[in-house]
């Protein structure tokens, strides 16, 4: 009886999300009478069993093989499954992040069961006896849905940003567990990496300048471009700019692009549908800049500018040029 | 190398998106659909690697007759088969939507011969669950790679490559294989004229599939609390510059 932390590590560093998941698990667990316990996979994470008893997990399981040094969908999703077959949890939580959804997706596929992705609240009354109600993301936050998870292990992942993370030290005790993997999760390892080259990411960036439709061109991204220059942000864009080869799809903001939280969001020629919206609407500030001011990106920013984009960035860039002499 | 790819058809909102009185679905009164712009991809990816290495595509979904529009559609760009697995229900669980496809998927194969690859989006644009796919290649008994943002064949491998905080990572699937594709991996190709006849003359099987009902059950839809803003207008036009960067300059971010 207790709530399954699956910590989200990358050769034995911890990410990030894991910290919201132990935090969420640890409240959850308290509100059914329960105990807090973590798994971490490989060897190379043992180590983070003390971050773990940092969060309140009283057990940290450590799935050891000698063939689980880096990340492995498969073999991760085996090695969670053989801990929760052995340990009985009733709820498992994971991250709510590429490597987590994919991992407890895997555990479910496994074990047969249920699994909620990206959930954003857990029923306050639930006792670890009656199916777990949750409330999770569809269609990347746009929507949400109240959903019922009906198993004896309830599998979910928790939307990431939705807790923040709270420490409640205890004593964590560990326990290894030397799984089985066979063959046929073997061919799914990472093979090779290439590190990113550091620098401001669209997800990082601290101003973000997008155009839209209503750019135009490839080449009318010119002075937005510049304008970010001039800021220290950089560029992102619309899936209708993706779409017409105008930029490449790593600037795209938005449900199946990049979520964005900068101070401030500047939208040129972009309509505001809501797969955009989504991936905007965590900026601190958004200033729209469109020709029609009933567009819904306009009656939804803090700010607007009403006119053609094309002249006014260019002003605006000017403008900045002036008052730093 | 025969390629199969899963799609489904879901409502294509603009500004919002609105539900039905009961909260059991979004209403589509006055919406068009698509698929998943994963899966639009996934499409193209496999249209292109049949197009280097020769063999055919095949698309499948399991949804409303209606969703025979989503399947033409992926003709006119270079499937050449397209098979539907109807339901009567708008939607069904991530567990019985997985057994019915890899059991459509199983009988295929039987009769035709293995799929190299099994493609599918990362996640569905509607239900975002993340799992059908990795639910049914584990059913067919295949490796499974979910975010590929890059597909090749290398002999009888699938090289995928994929994008993490850290930088990209390359993963090597024997064949036959499944990978489930993101966004941005291609840019995906407009129908031709050829594409578009042919995609009126296809023929789309049906295959009935079943599935138990799995334990996931959708309650209720809800719009998360909108965000309502007394958008302040800065001006109109270029001479709007100077409030611009007034403003800019109050949020620190211009120094
Ligand atoms: C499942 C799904 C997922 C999606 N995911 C994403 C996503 O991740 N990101 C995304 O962006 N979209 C996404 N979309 C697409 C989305 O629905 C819209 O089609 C898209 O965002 C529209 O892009 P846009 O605002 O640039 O173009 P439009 O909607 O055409 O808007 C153009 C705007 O430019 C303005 N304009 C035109 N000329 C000028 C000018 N000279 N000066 C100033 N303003 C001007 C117009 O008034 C208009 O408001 C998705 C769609 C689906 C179905
Ligand atoms: N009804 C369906 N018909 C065909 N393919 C589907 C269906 N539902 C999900 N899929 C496939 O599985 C992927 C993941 O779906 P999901 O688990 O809903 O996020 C999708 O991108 C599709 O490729």
């Amino acid at each position: 009886m207790s709530v399954l932390a699956v910590i989200e590590h990358d050769r034995g560093t911890i990410a990030t999300a894991s910290l919201g998941v132990l935090t969420a698990a640890r409240n959850l667990a308290a509100q059914m009478g329960t105990s807090l316990e973590a798994v971490t996979v490989g060897s190379n994470a043992d180590a983070l069993a003390s971050v773990a008893g940092q969060y309140g997990a009283t057990v940290v399981h450590q799935a050891h093989h000698d063939a689980l040094t880096d990340f492995g969908p498969e073999a991760w999703g085996e090695a969670v499954a053989q801990v929760v077959r052995a340990t009985s949890p009733q709820v498992v939580i994971g991250t709510g992040t590429e490597r987590g959804h994919e991992v407890i997706a895997q555990v479910a596929a496994r074990l047969d069961l249920p699994a909620s992705m990206n959930c954003t609240e857990f029923d306050s009354s639930f006792n670890g006896t009656q199916p777990l109600r949750v409330v999770r993301a569809r269609w990347g936050g746009s929507l949400l849905e109240q959903a019922e998870v009906d198993a004896t292990i309830k599998l979910v992942t928790l939307a990431n940003h939705t807790v923040d993370a709270v420490e409640a030290p205890t004593s964590a005790s560990n326990t290894v567990h030397n799984v089985n993997l066979d063959s046929s999760v073997m061919h799914s390892f990472v093979q090779d990496r290439v590190e990113r080259v550091a620098g401001v990411t669209l997800a990082t960036a601290p101003v973000v300048v997008s155009g839209g439709r209503g750019v135009g061109s490839a080449e009318a991204f010119a002075p937005l471009e510049e304008l970010a220059g001039l800021l220290g942000g950089v560029v992102g864009c619309s899936r209708a700019v993706t779409n017409n080869g105008w930029r490449n799809h790593t600037d795209q903001v938005g449900q199946t692009g990049t979520r964005i939280a900068p101070d401030i969001y500047i939208a040129c020629g972009i309509s505001g549908a809501i797969q955009h919206w989504v991936g905007a609407m965590a900026s601190k500030n958004i200033l729209a800049i469109n020709t029609d001011k009933e567009a819904n990106i306009v009656t939804k920013a803090g700010y607007a500018v009403i006119g053609d984009l094309h002249k006014i960035v260019p002003a605006i860039s000017e403008e900045i040029r002036r008052r730093r002499g | 190398m025969n390629i199969l790819v899963c799609v489904k058809r879901v409502p294509a909102p603009g500004a919002r998106i609105n539900i039905t009185d009961d909260g059991q679905a979004v209403d589509t009164a006055f919406l068009g659909f698509t698929v998943s712009p994963h899966e639009e991809c996934a499409v193209e990816q496999a249209v292109q690697l049949v197009e280097k290495h020769g063999g055919e595509v095949t698309v499948l979904t399991l949804g409303p007759a209606e969703a025979e529009e989503q399947l033409r559609t992926a003709v006119s760009v270079g499937a050449a088969k397209a098979v539907l697995v109807p339901i009567t229900e708008s939607d069904w669980d991530p567990q019985r939507t997985a057994q019915a496809i890899a059991s459509v998927i199983t009988d295929l194969e039987n009769a035709n011969g293995k799929y190299d690859l099994v493609l599918f989006g990362n996640e569905s644009a509607d239900s975002c669950g993340y799992q059908v796919g990795i639910r049914v290649a584990l059913k067919l008994g295949r490796p499974m790679v979910n975010g590929a943002k890059g597909l090749d064949i290398e002999g009888s491998v699938a090289k995928v490559r994929r994008e993490s905080d850290a930088g990209q990572e390359i993963y090597m699937l024997p064949l036959p294989s499944a990978v489930g594709v993101k966004e941005g991996i291609n840019l995906p190709r407009y129908p031709t004229m050829k594409g578009r006849l042919a995609s009126k003359k296809v023929d789309v099987t049906r295959t009935e599939s079943t599935g138990s009902v799995g334990g996931l059950k959708m309650i209720q839809l809800q719009r998360p609390p909108e965000r309502v803003s007394n958008t302040q207008i800065l001006g109109t036009g270029p001479e709007a510059a100077s409030a611009v960067v007034d403003l800019l300059e109050e949020l620190g971010v211009f120094k």
